[in-house]
């Protein structure tokens, strides 16, 4: 096996110093009942040549990598600069474990605290970690945070954040006593309303996602003063993280917590990961919250460096009280995520943002011109928006697949089934105008 | 005798806030190919930014590729080295596998596009699924899980739900106890809690094995719905009374979790599922070689019994004839436990290791492990102190009780070991072990660097005696000294703020 140093020889003679004779003998310690007799039944080796020929073989089965495509809903397709790919594969990054030795780690410790003060400057917050899983765990870890501060037990979450999320969310408390309730939302807006809710003192958090699920950006500063009253805590998720570039921050908006899937900012799609969880509070929340923390260190002669801080929250000290489980995050997500809003800046961030928002408003006007067709949600959007077809979507859109290679986006009886006819368009700064025509063209067509 | 670099520029690379200047560019994206519809008709101001982003760096790509570059140069590699973290599995990441991962139609493929259109993308993770059965002789199989602990997490509450289907969910003969051996990964408690249990520590014998009287003892007060063990344990040695520990938790009515943290001994030579074990998770970023990339991201599989499969997440990849498909109608399932799939990158890696490797190869690697600890273990025999007597697996605990007489421990030869160019081993882990070192070498190192790296530990064991002022001022070859961690963590900083601001928080 050419990724083993050590030849067969080389090994047979390192066997003979430590005093065995062959290699079965390494494993004397184990029952021998147990010890395997015949080879795994998993595949004999492949060459580089023949392996990358059965991956490409796979990879070209998946035809909807090769098509434009419409498709958002928590996962999206934006331009990523190449030096984000060149440079988080040097060794020195991929190939490094987490930075428990801070003097031979500091370009991941460094990298680490940038990403933590950006995510702070988007989201309008005081402090993030180094992150989490995803989007989805993100928003469960800030549920069960908000009942760590307030002792708690109801959390009301608005219908209108990704159905995903959501499930992941009732897994994640299904043992912690936490009572996940929904706030419905309204069906001319596309906006959660508060109304009937249920908010009161025993509220520990309200959930919303803006822009929410169906594309709606909420007015997350009219819940801020509600929830705050009832002294609850606001949770603010975000899944398509380039909005930040252009909509007021949940921070400015009043938010106590906010989560976000981070893989807009130069990740690829990867068939749904790895993504990275964002996760951003109030300083006073700080020793709350789950997850990894960076900071800065000053060594003897007063030299600036970054160590892991506040670990007496985690579980390899604090085991079962620790805030969080979670150990290992995405760390080179998270650094390809720093280069990315590095190399796009502060001007880059709100370009795509801007484009983003009036590429969608082209196709949207351009949609709802189409006959028949509609866009039921009065409330702004960003990039996405619902649009309701005079036929039932998941065939519509599978025409307009096969008949003119376009995804044409979510079919959301995928998640609602009482919505046949309702699909959610996601358009992006990497959109041709031609695509969004072809779009409208092919929707025409197909319901001509 | 401390000399560090203090002059040269790489190794003063600020911070990219500090290094922004207003109007540089990185990036340049196509025109506008739509109406500039102004912002106030998209959406009123008061849902605007209205802070102009300050204070997010303006750099040209130049300068990004130099800041990069230039900090990444302060980290430790496997690639530059032997990383032998005890218990992390610190193997070579193969090139060949980040291509792959790369492949256009991986890269590029929605997770929400339908399924017919990506059916390479689900073969891959059938795939795997069955690879990973095989290797631990557990037939059931979700890749959802992000990490090691979300694999845990999955795992433990799997085993909630198939006591409350099996014992009913009310309250009256409901199990609360997860018994977790004393030596245990923190993640193994803080999962077992996050699932409603409450944590018994199992103690651990003179011998680094589970006591099996102590175990039985709380078996036989009851109320015991589980027992989540590490094999090999994390001192290193494989669990000889598995069979037995699992009879007698089976027997008392509960299930055996494993943590697969350590299979890098096991595959191809044992399989938890002939043990006895119930489900386990899979770490495919110690064991499958996907890269650690300085803390994630990882892949925690869980595999498991025929009986727990019901209970695995959802959606499940299935087969159906000649196509794979997405099976959601699980009605006993935990639910979701991520959003999509999983990390679905590390799954390509993770098959690519598998494939590359072919059966007799993962064998191979695990016997090569095995021995390099193996040789560690002999070649240090005579220096340090060995807690526990029986033979290692794949990584080999010591103690620092010869060497700390004199004021220098375990975390100063750890240091020390740097300036021999070696990332330190994993130290005060097992909690159980006083001034552990455990040192798990993998099969991704030659004969000649275990050599230099057992004498660079016997000559750091003399020094700690001989010199002891230099292993305690150790590193002296890094371009920052040891931090005062206690410091920062009374008065943490934990973000960049802009000079002025700094002054007055």
């Amino acid at each position: 096996m050419r990724y083993i140093p050590n030849s067969p020889e080389e090994r047979q003679e390192m066997l003979e110093e430590v005093g065995l004779s062959s290699a079965e003998e390494l494993f004397a310690s184990i029952p021998s009942d147990l010890l395997l007799r015949e080879p795994l039944k998993t595949p004999a080796a492949l060459s580089e040549i023949e392996l990358l020929e059965r991956f490409e073989a796979l990879a070209s089965r998946n035809s909807a990598a090769r098509r434009p495509s419409f498709l958002g809903a928590g996962a999206y397709l934006h331009y990523a600069p190449t030096v984000i790919d060149s440079l988080i594969q040097r060794s020195e990054f991929f190939t490094a474990y987490t930075p428990y030795q801070p003097e031979i780690s500091q370009g991941t410790l460094q990298a680490i605290f940038e990403f933590q003060t950006l995510v702070c400057q988007l989201t309008g917050m005081d402090v993030a970690n180094a992150s989490m899983y995803d989007g989805s765990t993100a928003m469960a870890e800030a549920v069960l945070m908000a009942e760590r501060v307030t002792r708690r037990r109801r959390v009301l979450v608005s219908s209108a954040v990704h159905p995903e999320y959501l499930h992941v969310a009732q897994t994640y408390v299904a043992h912690a006593g936490i009572e996940l309730e929904s706030v419905r939302f309204d069906e001319a807006t596309g906006r959660t309303t508060l109304d009937g809710a249920g908010l009161d003192q025993t509220v520990a958090a309200v959930v919303v996602q803006s822009p929410n699920f169906y594309g709606c950006v909420e007015d997350v500063r009219a819940f801020a003063d509600a929830v705050h009253a009832a002294g609850a805590m606001l949770v603010v998720v975000v899944t398509e993280s380039a909005s930040f570039g252009l909509l007021r921050s949940p921070g400015a908006c009043g938010a106590d917590i906010v989560v976000a899937e981070g893989q807009s900012l130069g990740v690829p799609l990867s068939y749904g990961g790895p993504y990275v969880g964002l996760f951003a509070t109030r300083d006073k929340y700080a020793r709350q919250m789950p997850g990894r923390l960076v900071g800065v260190a000053y060594d003897k002669q007063g030299r600036r460096g970054f160590v892991l801080t506040l670990a007496t929250r985690e579980q390899h000290i604090k085991r079962e009280k620790a805030t969080s489980n979670i150990c290992t995050n995405e760390g080179l997500i998270a650094l390809a995520a720093t280069i990315y809003m590095t190399t796009m800046g502060r001007r880059g961030l709100q370009e795509v943002a801007e484009q983003c928002a009036r590429k969608a408003a082209y196709a949207r006007r351009q949609i709802a011109a189409v006959e028949g067709f509609s866009v039921p949600y009065s409330a702004p959007v960003f990039n996405e928006f619902v649009v309701r077809a005079p036929v039932e979507a998941a065939g519509l859109l599978r025409r307009l697949a096969e008949e003119h290679n376009l995804t044409g986006g979510l079919a959301l009886s995928r998640f609602t089934p009482d919505r046949p006819n309702d699909f959610l368009v996601c358009v992006t700064e990497v959109n041709k105008r031609s695509e969004i025509e072809a779009l409208v063209a092919g929707l025409r067509e197909a319901t001509a | 005798m401390t000399h560090k670099a203090s002059t040269h520029i790489t190794q003063n690379e600020a911070l990219v806030f500090e290094r922004s200047q207003t109007g540089r560019r990185g990036y340049r994206l196509p025109a506008l190919d739509v109406d500039e519809t102004p912002l106030d008709e998209l959406l009123p101001a008061e849902l605007r930014r209205e802070d102009d982003l300050e204070g997010v760096p303006e750099l040209s790509e130049v300068d990004v590729v130099r800041h990069f570059t230039r900090i990444s140069t302060w980290n430790y590699n496997i690639d530059l080295g032997m990383y032998p973290l005890g218990s992390c599995t610190m193997k070579y990441n193969s090139r060949l596998n980040e291509k792959v991962a790369r492949i256009p139609g991986f890269a590029a493929l929605h997770p929400l596009a339908p399924e017919e259109d990506s059916q390479g993308a689900l073969e891959v993770m059938y795939e795997l699924q069955q690879h990973l059965a095989e290797i631990t002789g557990l037939p059931g199989v979700s890749l959802q899980p992000a990490a090691g602990a979300h694999g845990e997490l999955t795992g433990v509450m799997m085993m909630r739900a198939f006591l409350d289907a099996r014992d009913g969910a009310g309250e009256e003969g409901r199990r609360h106890l997860m018994l977790i051996p004393d030596s245990a990964h923190g993640t193994n408690p803080a999962s077992a809690h996050l699932s409603g249990f409450t944590v018994r520590a199992v103690r651990t014998t003179a011998e680094g094995l589970t006591d099996l009287e102590h175990l039985r003892e709380l078996c036989a007060a009851g109320d015991v719905a589980g027992l989540m063990l590490t094999n090999p344990n994390t001192c290193g040695i494989f669990e000889r009374d598995i069979r037995e520990i699992c009879r007698v938790v089976h027997d008392a009515g509960g299930l055996v979790y494993m943590d697969g943290a350590n299979m890098n001994a096991l595959v191809g030579v044992a399989r938890p599922g002939d043990m006895g074990v119930d489900v386990i998770h899979l770490n495919l970023h110690k064991t499958f070689s996907t890269p650690h990339g300085g803390g994630g991201p990882g892949s925690g599989p869980c595999c498991c019994t025929e009986e727990l499969e019901p209970f695995l997440p959802v959606p499940r990849v299935v087969r159906d004839g000649e196509s794979f498909a997405l099976d959601y109608d699980r009605p006993q399932t935990i639910g979701r436990v991520k959003a999509f799939y999983g990390n679905f990158g590390m799954h390509l890696r993770a098959l690519a290791y598998i494939l590359t490797h072919g059966n007799d190869g993962l064998r191979e690697a695990t016997e090569a492990a095995v021995l390099n600890a193996r040789y560690i273990a002999h070649g240090l025999a005579d220096t340090f102190e060995k807690p526990f007597t029986p033979p290692p697996m794949h990584e080999v605990l010591f103690t620092d009780k010869r060497q700390s007489r004199k004021g220098a421990h375990t975390l100063d030869m750890a240091k020390r070991l740097i300036d021999y160019g070696f990332h330190p081993m994993t130290i005060y882990f097992p909690l159980i072990v006083q001034g552990a070192m455990l040192i798990e070498p993998t099969e991704s190192v030659g004969r000649a660097e275990l050599q230099q790296f057992v004498e660079a530990m016997k000559e750091i064991a003399r020094e700690a005696v001989e010199d002891p002022e230099t292993v305690l001022a150790a590193p002296h070859t890094t371009r920052i000294g040891r931090l005062d961690e206690a410091a920062a963590a009374r008065k943490p900083i934990l973000r960049w703020r802009p000079a002025e601001k700094t002054a007055t928080a």
